[in-house]
């Protein structure tokens, strides 16, 4: 009989599997996941969903000390007979996989608080106020001859950690974001907003189609500009575009084996390195108001700067950048004592830039241009040279020429080449740090803060014929 | 010993799963409920993936993913839910969610669905072509394959570090939908990537084999579709010669593209391209639109008139090729440019159905796909190709038609623009070109055009024996994201004066 099994039990059965088939650790990660999202395209929706689902993780570690070997077996749907299956199989892959370079002692902990809770679920009604309004401009942009293109999405996981060590965790995480894109009525010129939010109860579909019919009506006066290196304002999306690729860079093992922009020339890494003259400063926190992440480690698999071995550890607040200077790389405590920095410091699923003395808004940084770009969001950013972390990509729905202050018609479209790093060093102004939401990246990283930018001369490498 | 599947079949534990029992739960409650449409999917997929840093075991995991779906058309509009538990009661919510799904969507949806005819396939298995399923393969005797090819680089002179990841993927899906046709479809995949790494004082650099992810077994990595051993025993000689090499003077150069850094360039500037979703404009907030639109089709000038591109999913070891796609549309093969003219696109039924006048066709060309159960199907792209010239010239040939240019192997970075007009990429080997001859290696060198100007400066694409399937395990598309597998095969080509750039001058040094 298949009977399915609650995140707890799966966990406690998992573990006693583990210790009765002889393995010496184990570590079993549950995540129940449900979303449901809304698409649309041509002013009419066109796909849609709600989702429920469930994985379960071993980790099953054999040996001591440096001779430990841990197999890890994933699975999706497991029950109570296939459980068993699953235990047996992520310590036999233990044992044919060799000791671990970076086995070490599984984390100790305690029970929490909310451990005995159920996985906390999203449904449609969470569109229940968003809906209608999205309806309603849908309709609107339909007899004003504009086109929307857009896509909701909620998700809520909840994810439960135990270990042979007595370590049981559990938090719920909800998530969701709005991206959205206006056309006028030739398809000639497009812009686009996006946001991140918790429960979309502080979303406005009419608010966002306003936001897009203003931008779109920039665009009345269009403006040839040629390629070379421009003033251009990065508004915060598209600074979240460009630093989360810079975060995801910060690898400390890579890095300890020169492999990227902070490895010291020669060997070693940069940390205590001053990458920028600017206070400029990069941290996460996993407590961050509004940008919640994740408390402790989790690792499904063991990578530079992550460790099957770290599940549940807690994560501290981490400043990657102060004052300019490179504070810390992303390490395991494996890779921690590789690259002798005193502690493990593992990524966490949030970042924010900030820049000491920034104040104001997107607009108040146009307000003070004379002449120059605003960009809305950056698209299809890939590394070029690892060396420099230069990254190439286009601008994308929506680039406006500034003059005087003010914004004063369309733009056509680049390609840019541009290191993030070298962009800290050489942007001469800065806003306010707010929550942001990356065109690029915000579908699967949206929990970002930045402050929008004016860089003196952005290297816009050629024309993109894209509108 | 594991197990040599020289007639493989359907693994027997998927084929345990109640398969039509779900089905029928579902597709029953459906209809009760009012669907004029429904169709089920119940997915299984198994991948594991292991990664080696420095000959040692960096990490080794197996997973899989199992769940069913289901798609319904009720009063004309969409409906798509999925769940993970195999019961009948689960594939009865499910049903009910997806319609429920509908029912609130309706107020939005502005375009009554309907899907292009396709015959009844009536309970058929169709399984992709391999050898040696990976998952039958001892653990330990994958690693030390593995082991083995990262010792031979890193105890070779100059390399400093090794990096090493094999991908695996094994597929089972049972379709079935309101009209009839079911089916039971296997499919494997397999995706290495080994990489040598070099510190020098002032700079490092990598090398990566060109071996493209293939629509085959474990077998590939002893040997079969791959030749590892001449390809490893030259990367570390191709590494030191190209942390030695001079930095390339940016330009305009002819160029002579091998098909392990071509097939990059075709799937973004045409395989994209030429998705009629996209071109329609249901991927403009995401993935992007195209500038091959509608209007253009059978006159837009793609490219010079020896390029002759095909869709197909039957290509033997192609990543996308499908016995029936994820509609129950059976795999085909079409035109999507010939003679340079754009002719074609990818479709699935509802795209078939609403532009039938325009494609000039009733039926779907089966490009409906959906990563997992959890996800529901979209446009996604079939196997597009470049076709070689029959009796056409050899790679060498090629590259003796040029005075002053570079000969570019193997893929590294790539970008295109939202309506695929701007591309730029980069590559793992680039040869300096004179006088027809090669003259060693540049560095620091990409290329960039629009994709048009690029496949109208064709001037020669090579002959059979420099075909080579290409491709990706992961191409991303849709909202909410999924991920693609797709092969692309061509030959070698040449191009006139297309612009270089210096990348080390990009980033102002």
């Amino acid at each position: 009989m298949t009977i399915q099994l609650t995140p707890q039990d799966t966990i406690e059965r998992g573990l006693a599997l583990a210790a009765a088939e002889g393995a010496d650790g184990c570590v079993v990660l549950v995540a129940e996941t449900s979303s449901t999202n809304l698409r649309w395209a041509n002013n009419t929706l066109t796909t849609n969903g709600a989702m429920r689902g469930s994985s379960v993780t071993v980790i099953a570690t054999v040996g001591s000390g440096e001779g430990t070997a841990a197999g890890v077996i994933g699975r999706s749907s497991v029950t109570e007979d296939s459980l068993h299956e699953i235990v047996s199989a992520a310590i036999a892959t233990a044992r044919a996989s060799g000791p671990a370079e970076d086995a070490r002692p599984l984390v100790d902990g305690a029970v929490g608080a909310d451990w005995d809770l159920e996985p906390e679920e999203t449904t449609v009604g969470v569109y229940e106020k968003f809906a209608p309004s999205l309806g309603e401009s849908l309709k609107r942009a339909e007899l004003e001859r504009r086109r929307l293109y857009g896509f909701a999405n909620h998700e809520v996981v909840t994810l439960y950690v135990g270990s042979s060590t007595g370590l049981r965790l559990r938090q719920a995480l909800p998530r969701g974001y709005v991206s959205s894109t206006g056309k006028n009525a030739d398809l000639s010129h497009s812009a686009w907003v996006g946001t991140a939010t918790r429960d979309f109860t502080d979303v406005d579909a009419l608010a966002l189609d306003a936001e897009l019919t203003r931008r779109l009506g920039w665009a009345t006066r269009t403006v040839s500009v040629d390629a070379g290196r421009q003033p251009t304002i990065l508004p915060p999306a598209a600074v979240a575009d460009l630093m989360t690729y810079l975060y995801w860079q910060l690898d400390g093992r890579d890095a300890f084996d020169g492999q990227t922009v902070f490895s010291k020339s020669g060997g070693g890494t940069r940390i205590g390195d001053t990458l920028s003259q600017q206070p400029v400063n990069l941290h996460s926190d996993p407590a961050l108001p509004g940008l919640e992440a994740f408390a402790f480690a989790v690792a499904r698999s063991s990578g530079g700067s992550s460790s099957v071995f770290d599940n549940g550890l807690t994560l501290q607040a981490t400043d990657w950048i102060r004052g300019g200077k490179l504070e810390h790389l992303m390490t395991s405590r494996h890779t921690a004592e590789l690259i002798g920095v005193p502690e493990a410091t593992p990524d966490i699923a949030n970042y924010v830039v900030s820049v000491d003395g920034g104040a104001g808004s997107t607009d108040d940084l146009v307000a003070g241009l004379d002449n120059g770009l605003l960009v809305t969001c950056l698209w299809y950013i890939r590394m070029v040279d690892p060396q420099t972390l230069l990254l190439t990509g286009l601008t994308r729905d929506g680039v406006y020429l500034v003059e005087n202050g003010e914004v004063t018609g369309a733009v056509n479209n680049f390609r840019f080449n541009e290191s993030p790093v070298d962009l800290l060093g050489r942007f001469t102004a800065a806003g306010a740090t707010v929550p942001s939401y990356s065109r690029e990246w915000g579908d699967y990283f949206s929990r970002t803060a930045t402050p929008p930018l004016l860089v003196p001369d952005f290297n816009m490498s050629s024309i993109s014929q894209a509108n | 010993m594991y197990k040599v599947d020289t007639v493989p079949e359907v693994d027997a534990s998927f084929l345990a799963l109640p398969r039509h029992e779900l089905a029928q739960a579902a597709l029953h409650r459906a209809r009760d409920l009012g669907a004029t449409y429904a169709e089920f999917r119940l997915e299984r997929i198994r991948s594991e993936s292991i990664s080696l840093r420095d000959s040692v075991l960096e990490s080794a995991k197996d997973d899989e993913d199992l769940g069913l779906a289901v798609r319904v058309i009720h009063d004309g509009t969409w409906g798509f839910a999925a769940g993970v538990a195999l019961t009948e009661d689960e594939a009865v919510r499910v049903a009910e969610q997806a319609v429920n799904m509908a029912q609130v969507s309706r107020p939005i949806n502005a375009e009554t669905i309907e899907l292009a005819d396709e015959p009844v396939y009536d309970d058929v298995t169709w399984i992709s072509s391999y050898e040696i399923d990976p998952f039958t393969v001892p653990r330990a005797e994958k690693i030390a394959l593995l082991t083995d090819y990262s010792d031979r680089l890193l105890k070779a002179d100059g390399v400093a570090h090794v990096s090493v990841h094999v991908a695996t993927i094994h597929e089972c899906k049972y379709y079935a939908n309101s009209a009839g046709t079911s089916y039971t479809q296997q499919r494997v995949r397999i995706g290495p990537n080994i990489t040598a790494h070099a510190v020098a004082e002032d700079r490092f650099d990598s090398m990566s084999t060109c071996a493209p992810p293939a629509g085959r077994g474990w077998e590939y990595m002893t040997g079969t579709g791959w030749n590892w051993d001449e390809e490893l025993a030259q990367i570390p000689g191709w590494l030191a010669e190209k942390l030695a090499a001079p930095s390339v003077e940016a330009g305009e150069y002819d160029l002579v593209i091998d098909p392990t850094n071509l097939w990059l360039t075709i799937h973004e500037s045409i395989g994209h391209a030429t998705e009629l979703d996209r071109a329609l404009g249901y991927e403009a907030n995401y993935a992007g639109t195209s500038f091959a639109t509608t209007d253009k089709l059978g006159t837009l000038k793609y490219g010079s008139s020896v390029m002759h591109v095909t869709g197909d999913r039957t290509v033997e070891h192609g990543l996308s090729t499908v016995g029936y796609d994820d509609e129950g549309v059976a795999g085909q093969q079409w035109d999507l440019v010939k003679d340079g003219i754009l002719v074609g696109y990818q479709v699935d039924r509802r795209m078939a159905k609403k532009n039938e006048d325009l494609l000039g066709t009733p039926r779907s060309n089966g490009c409906a796909y959906a990563d997992s159960s959890g996800h529901i199907p979209i446009q996604r792209m079939a196997n597009v190709s470049l076709q070689p010239a029959p009796n056409g010239p050899s790679t060498e040939e090629l590259i003796s038609r040029v005075k002053n240019g570079i000969y570019i192997v193997g893929d590294k970075s790539w970008s295109i623009d939202m309506q695929r007009y701007n591309f730029q990429f980069t590559g793992q080997r680039f040869y300096k070109i004179v006088d027809g001859k090669i003259a060693g290696q540049l560095r620091d060198v990409a290329y960039q055009a629009t994709t048009t100007d690029f496949w109208g400066s064709m001037e020669a694409v090579g002959g059979p024996q420099t075909y080579l399937l290409g491709g990706a395990l992961n191409c991303g598309k849709a909202e909410p994201p999924q991920s693609g597998a797709v092969t692309h095969g061509c030959p070698s080509a040449l191009f006139r004066s297309v612009r270089i750039l210096n990348t080390t001058q990009e980033a102002g040094r």
